[in-house]
């Protein structure tokens, strides 16, 4: 997981209950404010990776909401997720602009090259698949994300070159 | 004020009327899906679309609200035609089996497409999935019928604030569910019933047990007995067209006999039985507090309503030894029946079926509890909607309309009017008042036909403080003190009283919750519509039956007396404790 934690020994990855802790941190400061809701989750997201139940609930009750609302807000965004992700997220943009330049193909090819569908992460854990709505790049559409970086103009044939460099320190790593 | 007319008629109304409220002042219907009067008007479902004179498009009248010079037309061509669109794009996503269908004959969608002359569906194409909830004893949801009004939701949220449901996911998966759409039993859900009770369509509909009850009627071998809810009789006549607020007991009493059962009695009898018990708790629990100065769960909760003891196991765990440990007349009644009467007519209580016809559906949740086995079998076998008595008295092709009117067996269909009263919200707690106060004081409630006014009626939140005089020797402690009591219906108000009672800004000595809004005549098994209107006619009902009684208070009920003497012995004695009273849970918030 990325998203390290200071309270942690180094080289260990922090327990749920650790991380729960954090997530009572975060609470604490805003707890009782209005709008407290997304920023809260994106929080929550970045130290766990992905939305548990248990941090969901957690939040549901600090907030004093409810906890079907709380999903309704979690199933909404496609940024939130409750099933833990790879390493990598890959991000195809279907936005308008970019389906009718081709994002479905270049779509498709991730899906054919990572054997997996939308919304699904590869055996390895080291990428995960999803769909975007618009990165306001339209204009160099199609375009995709990995992690924070965007790729413009992708073109399928691209695709296995954009995977070869977090796969080369994936094996670097397990070396 | 506003003036402005519509369809031509000249109208002057408040400032902030909605159109929609505007055009029924002026004798004009506007057709509406998602509207809920005094609930929901979020414009969502498009039906009221009018046409305002300057404006760009077509607007919903549920959330415009009037301005002055407004010229609005509510029957033009562009109007239909998008009333008839916006019902065609309903359908193309609805299941369409509307003949088998349970909302068939109350299916406010079909209605509309009728009223609106929508006579095909133009639009084929992708359905949303199918998805049917039967994790609950209560209620059924299927995904493949909701419209996505969102009646549901702000009924669950904002007047129950039980949030059960909430939309979940998105666009064209979007669905009106538990969280991420798990079941309900996985969620907290009081299993009330009001969704049902608002849904338009069969999205959310009871679990429909009549062929468990045919069933058992069939089995020679079972001695099947019914008993009816106090909030029965003054709603079952609108299933066959009677107007609200008819009083129908004799008939339902005929009908119920025609059915096949073996018994007719009356939850009413326990209803009785249940202010000999809770009465005797409270004045015991008052004793303790005031006298032996022991400290003792105040204020005093009454237990009758289901949805409302899970509300409380869920919501304030640690405050369920405020509720009254009595069980529910449903409970109360199975118990009775299955060792009481089965041993007056010399059977086992395996032998005896006992249904129950209840204005609810957290009563089938209730009967199925772990711990209502008091009789050493389950005491209560299947509970019946009002809604789907209906259903089963037209299967039998009973005309109900043309039944005399009958008496209900003895022993356990004699009753009080206390007892009736019951179905009202602030029923139980004037029937508690009658008989605590004449044990008390050793004179009736002197209050003009025994009602006690400032805790009847629709208000959310009702209170009323009697002072004791004149008490007893033996109740001497009460004497001077002012009895407090509050009302609340609706699990909103309950929630506000109990917050109100926890942050020290008020205290009370008893307090009556019933789950739904009315009390249960108003009960999420009842005939649809409940609106306020036929809230107040089915209430109206109610009070006239009990007026109507030579019996008013529940301590007179000679039958209670008898089984006291014959078979329990006293109040809050110990076959009353392992017969009539029960413990609570402690669940989680989430």
């Amino acid at each position: 997981m990325e998203s390290g934690c200071c309270s942690c020994e180094k080289g260990r990855e922090p327990t749920e209950q650790e991380l729960l802790a954090r997530l009572d941190e975060v609470l604490d400061d805003y707890a009782g404010k209005a709008g407290a809701l997304i920023p809260v989750l994106q929080i929550a997201q970045g130290l766990f990776g992905y939305l548990p139940e248990t941090a969901l609930k957690r939040i549901a009750e600090r907030l004093g909401k409810s906890y079907s609302e709380v999903a309704g807000v979690v199933g909404f965004y496609s940024f939130f997720t409750t099933v833990p992700r790879g390493r990598h997220l890959i991000r195809v943009c279907l936005g308008t602009a970019c389906y009718v330049r081709g994002g479905k193909q270049v779509l498709d090819t991730f899906k054919s090259e990572l054997k997996i569908d939308v919304g699904e992460t590869t055996p390895d854990r080291l990428f995960t698949l999803e769909v975007a709505r618009c990165f306001g790049a339209c204009g160099l559409a199609p375009a995709i994300m990995i992690d924070e970086d965007v790729h413009h103009r992708v073109k399928p044939v691209k695709v296995r070159e954009l995977l070869a460099p977090y796969r080369a320190d994936a094996k670097a790593e397990v070396a | 004020m506003a003036k402005l007319t519509i369809d031509g008629i000249p109208i002057e109304v408040p400032d902030g009327t909605t159109v929609l409220e505007a055009a029924r002042r002026a004798g004009r219907r506007i057709p509406t899906l998602c509207y809920l009067e005094n609930v929901q008007a979020i414009g969502a479902c498009r039906v009221c679309t009018v046409e305002v004179e300057g404006a760009r498009t077509l607007v919903a009248s549920c959330v415009t609200p009037v301005a002055d010079g407004m010229k609005v037309r509510t029957n033009t061509r562009r109007v239909r035609e998008a009333r008839q669109l916006v019902v065609d794009l309903l359908l193309s996503d609805h299941a369409g089996d509307c003949q088998t269908c349970v909302r068939g004959d109350d299916c406010e969608l079909q209605a509309l497409a009728r009223e609106l002359g929508v006579r095909q569906v133009t639009y084929a194409g992708e359905k949303s999935r199918k998805y049917l909830d039967q994790s609950t004893p209560a209620l059924v949801r299927d995904s493949s019928k909701c419209v996505l009004c969102r009646r549901c939701i702000t009924v669950c949220n904002e007047v129950q604030g039980v949030a059960a449901l909430w939309p979940q996911f998105r666009g064209f998966k979007c669905v009106m569910a538990p969280a991420f759409g798990h079941d309900l039993e996985e969620v907290v859900c009081v299993q009330c019933g009001q969704c049902g009770a608002v849904c338009p369509v069969g999205a959310i509909v009871e679990r429909d047990q009549i062929d468990e009850v045919w069933a058992a009627l069939d089995d020679p071998r079972k001695h099947v007995v019914v008993q009816t809810a106090p909030a029965i009789r003054a709603a079952l006549g609108e299933c066959f067209d009677m107007p609200p607020g008819t009083l129908v007991t004799g008939k339902m009493t005929a009908a119920l006999r025609r059915l096949g059962f073996d018994a007719v009695f009356d939850t009413n009898f326990t209803a009785d039985m249940t202010i000999m018990e809770e009465g005797t708790e409270l004045l015991t629990r008052l004793k303790r507090a005031l006298v032996d100065r022991q400290s003792v769960a105040l204020p005093m909760f009454t237990s009758c309503s289901p949805g409302w003891i899970k509300f409380m196991e869920h919501y304030y765990p640690d405050m369920v030894d405020n509720l009254s440990t009595c069980k529910s007349p449903q409970q109360m009644f199975g118990a009775l029946a299955k060792t009481y009467y089965a041993q007056k007519i010399g059977k086992r209580p395996e032998d005896l079926f006992v249904v129950s016809v209840m204005p609810c559906t957290a009563k089938k949740y209730e009967a199925q509890r772990p711990e209502m086995n008091g009789s050493g079998v389950r005491d209560v076998d299947v509970v019946l909607t009002t809604r789907e008595l209906g259903r089963m008295i037209r299967q039998a092709g009973i005309d109900f309309a043309a039944l005399p009117d009958e008496e209900m067996d003895a022993p356990l269909g004699l009753s009080s009017g206390a007892a009736d009263i019951f179905a009202n919200t602030g029923g139980v707690m004037e029937a508690a008042l009658r008989t605590a106060w004449e044990l008390v004081t050793g004179r009736p409630l002197p209050f003009d036909k025994l009602h006690v006014q400032p805790v009847m009626g629709l208000e959310g939140v009702k209170e009323a403080g009697i002072t004791v005089t004149g008490a007893k020797p033996e109740w001497s402690f009460l004497e001077g003190v002012e009895m407090k009591v509050a009302v609340a219906h609706g699990l909103g108000n309950a929630r506000r009283i109990i917050e109100r009672v926890r942050a020290g800004e008020a205290s009370y000595h008893f307090i009556e919750v019933m789950t739904c809004p009315g009390g249960c005549i108003g009960g999420g098994g009842q005939p649809r519509f409940t609106t306020d209107e036929v809230r107040r006619a089915r209430i109206a009902a109610i009070y006239k039956e009990d007026e109507g009684k030579k019996l008013r208070k529940s301590h007179e009920n000679p039958q209670v007396a008898q089984l006291y003497a014959e078979f329990l012995g006293a109040p809050l004695g110990e076959k009353s404790h392992h017969l009539l009273h029960t413990h609570y849970e402690r669940r989680s918030r989430v």
